[in-house]
């Protein structure tokens, strides 16, 4: 068959037309059809929590009047079965506490705030703008989406430990050992890691995915855990800032971490 | 042919040894004929037809893996029109809750050993 420039050029656009019209009929009826079993995840797959560039900010005058809390800490590794070994170079942490001065060693005054020197802030996956662990990753396991999260992908993860090296904040941990042995109460949801494999904070996409807020921010009892898109002006998150002085960790770096601290 | 006796031999103990596995399985009655997956499940139809499920499943959870994991795709949308969740542990393992039965029945048979398992929690089998 011999086909002309014109009659090409023709059938491509109205071929494209109806690849273009076919595409919105079918995001019209997504939520047309709900399994009966599966009622509550599918429903909650339709409406996901959406942004432009998701961030975390903690209130730490608020954290740490609740003295010994670790509600978060403990939710989030319960969900995503985060292994507790005993000896502390296994350690696999997401959320985790951190002394002032080694969260903040940039921080240099000698006398500052006593409540605020001696807190013990909370630590995540800073899901920077700039991330090092994701130039660094040779297999693209780790990356960032478009909504700002730092997403990792483990079934591509090789265990190469770049991502350690390069990341400021030691947000990312390290399998050594076979993890399921050491998970309490294993979460059926959500799958474990292997040996040889790195994990960190999601900022629970998959929660997110079901229109539900990371698991952390849903067990603070005190909101001192804020969640929102930083490009929506109206957000909660956003509304903080612009209300509070706030600092980041590291952010000499460049890496433009976006959990902040919001210290007055 | 010179050392023909030597060579016929040769091969006579050279092809036993090769076909080893076969007849000690044979004599020991235990031959492998087909695997037969169970189903169990109270539900009509599957995310693809039984066939193209049958020689293609590992594809398409590699495709669901890509989808959910690197694109944040997670409804898949039958030929049917139905809507599934693409997920191994909530949508395949729903109905294909006996894994030993199902899943392993087969990977046994075809000596594979998918690595699925290593990080995705498999359900708890009922007795049956």
């Amino acid at each position: 068959m011999t086909i002309d420039k014109r009659k090409f050029i023709k059938t491509a656009g109205l071929a494209s037309l109806a690849g273009l019209a076919g595409k919105n009929i079918l995001g019209q009826d997504v939520s047309e059809v709900i399994e009966p079993g599966s009622f509550d995840r599918l429903s909650g797959l339709q409406s996901p929590l959406k942004a432009e560039r998701w961030a975390m900010a903690v209130d730490i005058k608020k954290c740490q009047k609740q003295h010994d809390c670790t509600k978060c800490i403990d939710a989030c590794h319960h969900l995503h079965n985060v292994p507790e070994f005993d000896n502390p170079k296994d350690e696999i942490k997401w959320i985790w506490k951190e002394p002032f001065e080694h969260a903040f060693h940039e921080q240099e005054n000698k006398f500052q705030k006593t409540d605020l020197i001696h807190s013990t802030p909370l630590l995540f996956c800073n899901h920077c703008d700039n991330p090092p662990c994701v130039s660094v990753c040779p297999t693209r396991a780790t990356w960032k989406r478009e909504d700002g999260i730092v997403m990792m992908d483990w079934h591509r993860c090789i265990g190469c430990r770049y991502c350690m090296a390069g990341c400021p904040y030691g947000s990312r941990s390290f399998n050594w050992r076979d993890p399921r042995p050491f998970i309490k109460d294993q979460q059926q949801d959500f799958p474990t890691r292997m040996r040889g494999v790195v994990e960190k904070c999601t900022f629970c996409d998959e929660r997110l995915a079901m229109g539900l807020l990371p698991a952390c921010v849903e067990a603070c009892d005190v909101g001192a855990l804020v969640f929102g898109d930083l490009e929506d002006a109206e957000s909660d998150i956003r509304k903080l800032l612009n209300d509070n002085f706030s600092i980041r960790r590291k952010p000499g770096l460049g890496t433009q971490p976006e959990v902040y601290y919001i210290i007055s | 042919m010179y050392d023909a006796g030597k060579i016929i031999i040769g091969l006579v103990v050279f092809i036993a040894l090769v076909s080893y596995p076969i007849w000690y399985d044979a004599a020991r009655g235990d031959i492998p004929t087909s695997a037969d997956p169970k189903i169990v499940t109270s539900e009509k139809e599957c995310v693809a037809p039984t066939e193209y499920m049958k020689a293609n499943h590992m594809d398409l959870l590699n495709q669901w893996r890509d989808d959910v994991v690197r694109k944040g795709v997670r409804v898949y949308t039958a030929e049917s029109g139905r809507k599934f969740e693409m997920s191994l542990t909530h949508t395949c393992m729903d109905c294909h809750s006996n894994k030993s039965e199902f899943c392993d029945e087969c990977h046994n048979y075809a000596g594979v050993d998918p690595y699925c398992w290593d990080c995705h929690i498999e359900p708890e089998e009922v007795q049956r």
